[in-house]
């Protein structure tokens, strides 16, 4: 930090003054940002399960490490779809009747915490740790 | 601004103006598939823009309309998300303008910030989750660096435009 540079005219000094500023707080956000991303992947590895939720509530978890594929119905008479495939130890959703399809757009997860979402139909897949050698299909 | 009348034709222009950026970004190819919700922010030049030269009541006005129209003519299922961002954008503008230590650019990356987080915490409400923390760290970087770009251009407007 070298303040002491800083001259004293009054526009100029204002407008420079507030420049340092800005660049302090974007900093300051970046450094924050970077920091919370650090400790959360260090925090957290390879998850072991994938869970489904719909409207706040667990449908089901399923292991990681077994391939296949779960139909996660939604909607008044279950018309609505995602498909979740679980392959090589990585969870996507591959088809959706959602309109947007922003989920099965989404990469493959696989790291604890990671989660795809499918707002229109609320249905939250989240990478959990825990032991996934036995499935438990609560659906 | 002396005219109720003309302050108020103004406001609404500034409204067409937010909502129809707001549609230009709606037609902007999406950086990446991978990470919904990286916007520019497109809207919030305007809503700066009034911001400076109105006030943080005008501001509100204006944020408030242009996303219950463009909710409704684009997408309403997002009228809850686009509410919690812009109100907690310009919360966190209008007290930050009022510290006055930094300049609009800065102001202007507060706003994209919070709009993202306030996105994500009515999305971590709806969908009573906690786990969407990557895509805050994510929405974060993103939404400074869209703030900055806007900021740019709110200064730009808050500066050069004049009204007869």
């Amino acid at each position: 930090m070298n303040q002491n540079n800083q001259t004293t005219k009054p526009t100029a000094a204002g407008g420079g003054r507030k420049f340092r500023n800005d660049l302090i707080f974007i900093t300051a956000i970046l450094v924050i940002v970077a920091m919370v991303a650090a400790v959360l992947f260090f925090l957290r590895g390879e998850g072991s399960t994938v869970q489904v939720e719909v409207d706040g509530t667990v449908i089901g978890i399923y292991p990681l490490s077994v391939d296949r594929e779960v139909e996660i119905k939604t909607g008044e008479n279950g018309e609505e779809l995602n498909l979740l495939v679980i392959k090589d130890g990585k969870a996507t959703v591959t088809t959706a009747t959602c309109p947007d399809g922003i989920c099965a757009a989404h990469r493959p997860i696989s790291r604890e915490g990671e989660s795809i979402i499918c707002l229109p139909h609320k249905v939250v897949v989240t990478v959990v740790g825990g032991e996934g050698d036995e499935p438990d299909v609560v659906a | 601004m002396k005219h109720p009348a003309k302050k108020l034709a103004l406001l609404g222009l500034c409204t067409a103006i937010a909502m129809v950026l707001a549609w230009v970004e709606s037609q902007l190819p999406p950086l990446t598939t991978a990470v919904p919700g990286i916007k520019l922010g497109l809207p919030n030049i305007a809503i700066i823009f009034i911001l400076y030269r109105f006030g943080w009541k005008e501001a509100a006005a204006v944020s408030f309309v242009r996303i219950l129209a463009v909710s409704f003519i684009f997408n309403p299922a997002t009228l809850p998300y686009s509410l919690a961002g812009g109100l907690l954008s310009l919360l966190g503008m209008a007290l930050l303008k009022k510290t006055d230590l930094l300049s609009v650019t800065g102001v202007s990356v507060a706003g994209g910030l919070l709009h993202n987080v306030g996105q994500i915490l009515m999305a971590m409400l709806i969908l009573s989750t906690a786990g969407l923390g990557y895509y805050l760290i994510i929405l974060a970087v993103t939404g400074v660096v869209s703030g900055i770009f806007v900021g740019l251009c709110g200064s730009f407007a808050v500066k050069r435009v004049r009204f007869r």
